[in-house]
């Protein structure tokens, strides 16, 4: 009886986890189509991944968000730790940097996004702060250090590495590899004891700790994480711009956010993955090209663009209002 | 700090005046008499438009409008193109811009009762809207002028050297204790924000109650854009974004909870001049922007560890 039960629940809950991304899907295979409509050559390597090569920053730090939402948490601060993390980067390193010059460089950056993370991570799962005034106040505090650091947008990457983001290592696009590997890492960290725990604790906390779910330590865990791959971010954007910009993560931020929702993890925790995330960045990306082949007027784009975002958020309530009305 | 016998809104107010004092010391001319009025001025921008912030936490569900931004900038344009200096044409221009804000807050309202959007990503998605709209109205580039009534009210004094946005203020905060205390709707949204199951179930319609918040939130940010507008004179395209989130953390900060059901606007009041009066201070302090920023996030960080704090899970 109960066996049976759990297994009932077990598949409603495979179903539910399956739609979670279903709709991301569908909007994937709409918004290719319609690219392709718009651009026949849209499908040649190049131009493909030279479009999404700009949006592997998003899809680090969407995935860093992805993990802090699954915990019940969010973090608004990500955009400016990724400016923090990029300017550490950028003025570590100049275009002739040795290589021992070039790893000081990168673990100082990451170790920078990392306590970032941590500093959000106390705040919240320890000091017990709202998540949403918190990291929107340390959000400050990332950017006043990025601006610190390095006041004016300016230095440079090593030649070499630069060079190396471009290219196609196994004759695979970047902006793959990237993704293959945060999917790899995600579902190495979802096979660990961490994975349950991270969705018991985004589920509902007081259960969590009851049954025995360290539920502070996953909480600062998934700050941490989440600020370890926005200095990831901060590294693939001082690649694909060359240079460093206290102010370049800004805008990732909210967007991060968007493209957590799109990929069908609930804003609520609990529920949810990264593989959804990553579908939704590349949904944001198609979107953007659309616009900008739709041969719209330049003042009409952002309107458009965020319209149709509008209605994307908006697909699986749309769908479940017309079923409703169906079965009515 | 209910131990203490102290509410936030008290804290609030302690908080403003120490800094009030602590800039009087620090930069002799800071506790002026037009210093004060000015940052009296500067908080009821913010205030005004944390109006609408406070009712939409209220709501509960984790209600959050981060379109506000874009709204006030919005609001602005609006009245500075239509209105374009005329005094005559001013009080269309604020009709037709406060009507464009609740209209799009009541979208705001519909996306996330009727399609379940979470608050915080359909308001964002607002933001986006919203902004492209500036730019289609605008091409880019504003032109217009601020009717000269506008300005005398928001910088001119009204009187004893106090300028009329702050008696609006005042009143502004007078309605909200109206609505929130005295009238249906203002019970209606604590029971809402409180539990939404329950409120259902004693009859109160939920949706509407939510519909009505985040239009009359997207009629206050434009509110607050007019009346930015009086003060600058000119608009930019990004004139609102800087006081998306302070709108929040002054409504926190002021004692009301993100969780929705328990608040009261006097205290977003006295949260919104408690972040002013930071800003100001230390933009007085000369200090360069980094450490600004800086210590500005760690106040708040402080403000928020004396009573932003969620319950234990082990009782």
């Amino acid at each position: 009886m109960s066996a049976a039960r759990a297994s009932v629940g077990l598949r409603l809950r495979r179903v539910a986890l399956r739609q979670s991304y279903a709709f991301a899907l569908l909007l994937l295979v709409i918004t290719v189509a319609i690219n392709y409509y718009l651009q026949p050559n849209f499908f040649q390597p190049g131009i493909l991944s030279g479009n999404l090569l700009l949006f592997v920053p998003l899809m680090l730090v969407a995935a860093g968000q992805t993990v802090v939402v699954i915990g019940g948490g969010i973090d608004l601060s990500l955009g400016a730790i990724v400016s923090m993390a990029n300017v550490v980067i950028v003025s570590l390193m100049g275009q002739e940097s040795s290589p021992s010059q070039i790893v000081l460089a990168l673990a100082a950056g990451f170790l920078a996004g990392t306590l970032a993370g941590a500093l959000n991570g106390f705040c919240v799962a320890v000091l017990r702060f709202q998540p949403i005034v918190t990291t929107f106040a340390t959000s400050f505090v990332f950017s006043g250090l990025a601006l610190y650091v390095l006041p004016e947008p300016g230095g440079a990457m090593p030649l070499g590495l630069v060079n190396f983001f471009y290219t196609n290592p196994l004759g695979l696009p970047m902006v793959l590899w990237v993704a293959v590997i945060v999917l790899l890492l995600w579902s190495l960290l979802r096979s660990t004891r961490y994975g349950p725990y991270l969705y018991a604790t985004g589920g509902r906390d007081l259960s969590a700790f009851v049954s025995g779910v360290p539920v502070s330590s996953v909480r600062f865990l998934s700050y941490c994480i989440a600020g370890l791959m926005a200095a990831f971010a901060a590294l693939a954007l001082a690649l694909s711009t060359g240079t460093g910009n206290p102010i370049g993560g800004a805008d990732l931020m909210l967007q991060s956010i968007v493209a957590v929702v799109l990929g069908g993890t609930r804003l609520s925790g609990g529920q949810g993955g990264v593989v959804g995330s990553i579908i939704g960045v590349v949904i944001l990306s198609l979107i953007q090209s659309i616009v900008s082949f739709s041969g719209a007027p330049s003042s009409w784009q952002t309107l458009i663009n965020g319209l149709i975002v509008v209605a994307a958020l908006a697909g699986p309530g749309i769908v479940a209002l017309l079923g409703r009305g169906r079965r009515a | 700090m209910r131990r203490l016998g102290l509410n936030p809104i008290v804290i609030a107010l302690i908080l403003a005046v120490i800094l009030f004092v602590v800039g009087g010391i620090v930069q002799p001319g800071f506790a002026s008499f037009g210093q004060a009025m000015n940052i009296l001025r500067l908080a009821a921008f913010l205030g005004i438009v944390a109006a609408g912030q406070t009712l939409v936490i209220i709501s509960g569900g984790e209600g959050i409008d981060l379109s506000v931004g874009a709204m006030i900038t919005l609001g602005a344009i609006l009245v500075f193109r239509i209105g374009d200096g005329q005094n005559e044409q001013a009080l269309i221009a604020l009709a037709i811009s406060l009507g464009v804000g609740l209209l799009l807050g009541a979208v705001n309202g519909f996306g996330i009762t009727l399609l379940g959007i979470p608050p915080l990503v359909m308001t964002l998605g607002m933001a986006g809207v919203v902004q492209g709209l500036i730019l289609v109205i605008t091409g880019g580039r504003v032109e217009g002028e601020a009717a000269p009534a506008l300005t005398g009210l928001v910088s001119g004094s009204l009187v004893l050297g106090i300028p009329g946005v702050i008696f609006l203020w005042l009143l502004l905060g007078g309605a909200m204790w109206l609505v929130l205390q005295r009238t249906a709707y203002g019970r209606r949204l604590f029971a809402v924000g409180t539990n939404r199951v329950t409120a259902k179930l004693s009859g109160v319609r939920v949706p509407s109650v939510l519909v009505l918040t985040y239009s009359l939130s997207g009629m206050l940010a434009a509110l607050g854009g007019v009346v930015l507008l009086g003060y600058t004179e000119q608009v930019f395209l990004n004139l609102g974004d800087p006081y998306t989130l302070p709108s929040v953390a002054a409504v926190v900060v002021g004692g009301t909870l993100l969780a929705g059901g328990m608040g009261s606007y006097f205290g977003t009041m006295a949260g919104a001049l408690v972040l002013t009066l930071l800003t100001s201070l230390l933009t007085a302090l000369d200090l360069p922007e980094s450490a600004r920023l800086i210590v500005y996030g760690v106040t708040l960080l402080l403000l928020l560890s004396l009573y932003g704090r969620q319950k234990a899970l082990r009782q």
